[in-house]
């Protein structure tokens, strides 16, 4: 299980990286924390000629926070946001996620736009990304431009990015007022991809109705899927039990999951309703 | 000495360090990826696609071109110039090499091999490599393959099945007629395996000069290099196998023989050191260490006490494409088909079977935990069907304490064994009242909870009795065991042994064992591994034999050593043996005349003048021995002594399911164990909560599972889940110790402790969870999935 | 054609090492092929079995899913350099000889190289913690009981030093 020949270069600027893309074009391939790439290589599934190595770039490795956004450089390790204070003091939700992405070692190589480039259905990161439709930067030879999450995942590692281009940083949008958020996901084992994950996050004002409410579910689609009818169908209500088993009825017929060797459809789909009751039962009880 | 007795002990059974801990912990094991021989070679495969398929073409001249390959290798050229595998039952026909030819009978199977400077460099030739199939009919399914018609996996067998026999021990049908119940069921073994961490590897050189291989191999395989040799077609004394290398994990599937036969043949044929290490997809895919495959018919017989009278048990195992020894794993649990019961009759058919998939391998156990997971279920079932207590009515079934030696109607004596003071220990220990109220109280709260009991035999002292009762060409009965001891100049003892070992301690045990006897600190014993040729006659560390067999043996010797040790002092203090005390190593009279250790080996290596007539100069001593059952070939019935020593385990399960999400979660696990007297407490615990941690992934998430075209649908470890820390709970042991009758030390076998009752505890576990609705669930593994499916059930009705 | 070769300074175990590597080498082929250190093994190569687990700039990570090129400049701990200068057992890894925290022991560098990093950064961690810090590394032989009362009784220790 050794990878093919490639050619690798460690890139000392994003423009450099970027220039490289545009001469490879399809040949080049980004490399991050490569906790999924290298194993696709090592199977030879992925068999770029070139490598472009951009962990050691400092302008794809900030954190701040940016108006009402935390905005995360993309190669900012999965440990660093993780422990960063300003993330978990206001987009406590990303930190909710990260504890599903697979396991210490992993967490402590693994970069928060390497997991959403990369674009597994079921991953956890792009699943918060859409929820809160974070606002990608892409990068390339060019400039710079910017993408809503929820139009960048298409299907299972494939997504809006352009081989010439390179994720830059993420925007989480930050929501002021009283905010609760809750991630949950039904794996085999602790640290599998999930066989359907769900996040939710709501604001309620201080009569206890719902403000907005913004939910998904991770793989029961071919993409992280949010399901913004959700939001709508909370908005002004009450996050009572009776509100939440509707949305999470509906949630149900949003979807159309597939079925695999560890979930059929049929489960997944289920799953998916009952993650999403629990999820946005938390958040309500996180928003107290 | 008094067996069962620790305190009777100076070093057995003590909280002692093992010898082989400290070199690990620093990371200087010696596994055979850490060999490096100069100008080594390495090996990677071209696998076969397709489950079944003609080998229409094979195109290799552009791999062939490329630089840094040295060789590559075709199945029509390696099966020209070696001999087919060995195979477990009598069907000839089966044959199998180390590559296809001409047919692939299994995806994942090794079609051709590539010889290059690097494993990288191999990997790239392999791409290289153009082969034309022709795919042809497959079968996947072994109750299908069985039929008339089937597709036939090996046509000039004849048939898809390799071995089948109806077994009748006792008045099977008389049983049934008068018992006022019956009932029947299907119980469902998933195919798992222990998938060690280290795969497989083998190394080896050929020397032209001395015509001899040298051989370095992972492996846990009895007469390895006997076979190895046989297929090479060279004489035994031409291949030498380095018993010193660390195993990485086995369990039972570290067989190779047909990685060593491949590698053995490019080193003879390359001139060059070649090393194969299959990588982990190699490994799953054609590594062929799948496990038993199982569907279980039952049929129980008993009465409205709950005295059970009589088992009809159908094994219909699917064991791949090929088979080594695999069709013997339904032989082994004759030697304790009706478990600790006293059933008086059983009607056992096992029926192996040929399919389209990877070969199996033996798996810890040998076969015997799936069948503890079938037995178990029937009392279980049985206990249901009567609305009478788990608990109570094993106890009614037991074999009692007074009845040791008990013989069983397959011919088997189980030497000794206390279950109901065991179970109760456990019971006591797990506070069995608080568990009860515990999923009681889960239940109330809308939870499904469970508990789950099993009651199971460990046959331990493994000898091979299956192999005269599944193949009556194979007249094997003896599996012996040595250990060679010497005492050098300095007197400093070292202890030799002859088998490989896969991380069971052998060196703690020799040199626990040595020291007992010998009175002599085990800290300052030395124990190594043998080469092939230097070996003295022995198996494999298989069939939880080691603690008796090379325990045994070493005894043996030991004691040997010490007799000279008092024939020296005898003759040099001019008194008889019999007024001579023996303490520490020294040997004194009551008159207080002494010779200390130093002295007599001084004397034993130095001083021929000072031997007693007929004693050979220098200090060393061979024990070989036999299985203490002995051995002998089966009645025509198929009655026979299978394993000598039988260790009980008592397992208690407290197990959740999200009603809503399936998943299921263990909440408290204990195991009363009783393999009589413990050698080193440490490692007997250790290899319990292991076998229970593995038996804990074939209930509930491992399985190699195959897709409609038969292709291994789990072959990463993405998809094979082997449980984490984070799905093993903490574990309880309660020991108790009822001593073998037969060993030197009242020691039975623990190896494959935990595993043999773990998957048929948690099943228990699930099914009593499953209970209040009515549902139940008799298939391995109990997936999230599957048990969802069971809820919709209910929620269906 | 031979394989482009490409310059690597990283320091290894506190010992600087100059080598040309293949892009494609992993970090533990590197660890154990190039420099011989063959106590980080390699169980699955596609980064799920933890037992190539290292140290990279003191945190815990998987060499088989890092090429070695990669690591230019890179401080990495083996679980050779967790030993005392000669060669025997550290305190954690001593540890794991007084509870038998392994069998075959080839999972076992990994566990102690993960077991030391949660020890790093948690002197006192609970049970949980212990099988959380543990949990990306598979082992077939022991259940984990005994590698946790390990490191249970490592951080007892440790503690009861730094008093």
């Amino acid at each position: 299980m050794k990878a093919a020949p490639f050619e690798y270069t460690r890139s000392a600027t994003l423009a450099e990286a970027c220039a490289l893309l545009a001469e490879h074009g399809a040949d080049a391939k980004l490399i991050a924390g490569g906790q999924s790439l290298v194993p696709m290589m090592a199977m030879r599934l992925a068999r770029p000629a070139f490598l472009v190595d951009i962990n050691r770039l400092d302008e794809l490795k900030h954190v701040a926070i940016d108006g009402d956004a935390l905005v995360v450089g993309a190669a900012v390790r999965q440990c660093v946001i993780e422990r960063d204070a300003r993330a978990r003091e206001r987009l406590p939700l990303l930190g909710k996620a990260l504890k599903w992405v697979g396991h210490v070692q992993t967490r402590n190589r693994g970069t928060v736009g390497g997991s959403i480039v990369h674009a597994d259905p079921s991953a956890e990161i792009p699943l918060v990304a859409c929820v809160l439709d974070a606002t990608l930067v892409l990068r390339d030879s060019s400039g710079a431009s910017d993408l809503p999450a929820r139009e960048f995942f298409f299907a299972p590692m494939i997504t809006a990015i352009a081989p010439e281009q390179c994720l830059a940083e993420i925007r989480f949008p930050l929501w002021g007022g009283k905010v609760g958020s809750a991630f949950e996901e039904v794996s085999i084992r602790h640290g599998d991809f999930a066989l359907v994950s769900a996040c939710a996050q709501v604001e309620v004002n201080a009569e206890g109705k719902c403000v907005r409410a913004a939910l998904g579910i991770g793989g029961a689609s071919p993409f992280p899927h949010a399901l913004p009818e959700i939001g709508e169908l909370l908005a002004g209500k009450r996050l009572d039990d009776a509100s939440i088993a509707a949305a999470s009825e509906a949630v149900g017929d949003l979807i159309d999951p597939d079925g695999d060797l560890h979930a059929t459809a049929d489960y997944r789909r289920h799953l998916a309703r009952v993650l999403a009751a629990r999820v946005l039962r938390a958040a309500a009880e996180d928003a107290k | 000495m008094k067996a069962g007795e620790p305190s009777a002990f100076r070093y057995i059974g003590k909280p002692r360090r093992t010898k082989e801990d400290p070199r690990f912990v620093t990371g200087r094991g010696r596994y055979v990826a850490d060999i490096a021989l100069p100008g080594m070679k390495h090996i990677a495969l071209v696998t076969s696609p397709h489950a079944s398929a003609r080998i229409k073409a094979i195109r290799t001249d552009a791999a062939r071109a490329m630089e840094g390959v040295h060789y590559v290798l075709t199945g029509e050229e390696l099966c020209a110039n070696v001999d087919p595998l060995f195979v477990g039952v009598d069907a000839p026909k089966v044959a199998r090499y180390p590559l296809a030819r001409d047919v692939v009978r299994y995806a994942g199977e090794w079609v051709v091999a590539v010889v290059a400077d690097t494993r990288a460099l191999a990997e790239d030739a392999a791409e290289k490599i153009q082969i034309d199939y022709e795919p042809t009919p497959y079968v996947l399914d072994p109750e299908e393959a069985i039929l008339p018609g089937a597709v036939l996996v090996h046509p000039d067998h004849g048939s898809n099945v390799l071995y089948r026999r109806t077994f009748t021990w006792g008045p099977v049908e008389e049983d049934f007629a008068s018992a006022k119940h019956k009932i029947s069921f299907r119980a469902r073994w998933g195919r798992s395996a222990t998938v060690p961490i280290e795969t497989f590897g083998v190394a080896a050189q050929w020397d032209p000069g001395t015509q001899l291989l040298d051989v370095w191999a992972s492996i846990q395989m009895p007469k390895f290099p006997d076979q190895t040799a046989r297929a090479l077609r060279l004489p035994g004394n031409a291949v030498r196998v380095h018993f010193d290398v660390d195993v990485g994990g086995s369990y039972g599937v570290k067989r190779g023989i047909k990685h060593t036969v491949l590698v053995g043949y490019l080193a003879r044929r390359t001139g060059m050191p070649v090393r194969f290490i299959e990588d982990r997809l190699e490994n799953m895919r054609g590594g062929d260490m799948h496990g038993p495959d199982r569907i279980f018919d039952m049929q129980v017989a008993f009465e409205d006490d709950g005295t059970i009278r009589s088992l009809k048990i159908r094994a219909l195992d699917d064991v791949g494409a090929y088979a080594g020894r695999s069709p013997l794993q339904l032989g082994k649990p004759v030697g304790a088909i009706v478990g600790p019961y006293k059933i008086t009759s059983v009607e056992y058919e096992p029926i192996s079977v040929l399919t389209n998939k990877t070969a199996q391998e033996a798996v810890r156990g040998f076969g015997q935990s799936p069948t503890n997971y079938a037995i178990e279920t029937a009392i279980d079932r049985v206990a249901r069907h009567l609305g009478m207590d788990r608990i109570a009515l094993r106890k009614k079934n037991f074999i009692a304490k007074e009845q040791f030696p008990y013989l069983i109607p397959s011919g088997s004596t189980y030497d000794s064994g206390d279950y109901v003071t065991v179970l109760d220990k456990a019971l006591d220990a797990v506070r069995f009242k608080d568990l009860v109220a515990a999923r009681d109280a889960a239940r109330k709260a809308g939870r499904l909870a469970g508990i789950g009991i099993a009651t199971c035999l460990e046959p331990s002292g493994g000898n091979s009795a299956f192999e005269p009762l599944f193949n009556p060409k194979n007249q094997t009965t003896t599996w012996m065991d040595s250990c060679l001891v010497r005492v050098d100049l300095s007197g400093a003892i070292t202890g030799v042994m002859n088998t490989s070992t896969s991380g069971q301690g052998h060196e703690t045990l020799v040199s626990t064992v040595l020291g007992e006897v010998l009175e002599r600190d085990p800290d300052t014993i030395r124990v190594i591994h043998a080469d092939s040729l230097n070996a003295l006659p022995s198996n494999s560390p298989v069939g939880s034999r080691m603690a008796i067999m090379l325990g045994g043996a070493a005894a043996g010797a030991a004691k040997k050593i010490r007799a000279a040790l008092m024939a020296i002092a005898a003759h040099n203090l001019g008194v008889p043996e019999a007024s001579l005390l023996y303490c520490d190593g020294n040997v004194s009279s009551k008159a207080g005349k002494s010779l200390s250790w130093d002295q007599l080996v001084e004397i034993a290596h130095r001083q021929f003048h000072n031997l007693p007539a007929g004693l050979e100069p220098g200090l060393q001593a061979k024990f070989v021995w036999e299985v203490p059952t002995g051995g002998g070939l089966p009645t025509p019935d198929g009655r026979i002594q299978m394993y000598p020593c039988y260790s009980f385990e008592a397992h208690l399960v407290l197990l959740e399911i999200d009603p809503l999400t399936a998943q299921p979660k263990i909440l408290k696990y204990l195991c009363g164990h009783d393999c009589g007297t413990m050698i080193n407490p440490s490692i007997v615990h250790g290899m319990t909560y292991g076998g229970i941690a593995h038996g804990i992934g074939a209930a509930l998430y491992e399985k190699f599972a195959f897709s409609d075209n038969g292709q291994l649908a789990s072959q990463t470890f993405m998809d094979y889940l082997m449980p984490s820390a984070l799905e093993v709970p903490a574990i309880g042991i309660v020991d108790h110790c009822t001593p073998s009758p037969l060993t030197e030390f009242g020691q039975k076998g623990s190896g494959e402790a935990g595993y043999l009752g773990a998957p048929a505890a948690i099943a228990s576990a699930v099914n009593d969870a499953l209970a209040p609705l009515g549902q139940s669930i008799d298939e391995l593994p109990m997936t999230p999935l599957a048990l969802w499916e069971k809820l919709q059930g209910e929620r269906a009705k | 054609m031979s394989e482009k070769l490409y310059p690597l300074k990283l320091t290894v175990n506190g010992k600087q090492h100059e080598a040309q590597v293949p892009s494609r080498q992993t970090l533990v082929d590197f660890l154990r092929d190039t420099l011989r250190l063959t106590g980080t093994h390699v169980g699955c190569e596609h980064g799920i079995c933890g037992a190539c687990s290292i140290l990279l700039d003191g945190e815990p990570v998987r060499s088989c899913l890092i090429y070695a090129v990669q690591a230019e400049g890179c401080s990495v701990t083996t679980i050779e350099g967790l030993s005392l200068p000669d060669g025997t057992p550290g305190p954690l890894q001593d540890a794991f000889c007084e509870t038998h925290a392994l069998q075959c022991g080839y999972c076992t560098p990994a566990m102690i190289v993960a077991s030391h990093a949660l020890l790093e950064s948690n002197p006192t961690p609970s049970e949980a913690e212990i099988r959380d810090a543990i949990g990306g590394n598979l082992c077939r032989c022991t259940g984990y009981q005994q590698i946790v009362e390990a490191v249970q009784l490592a951080a007892g220790k440790l503690a009861k030093g730094a008093k």
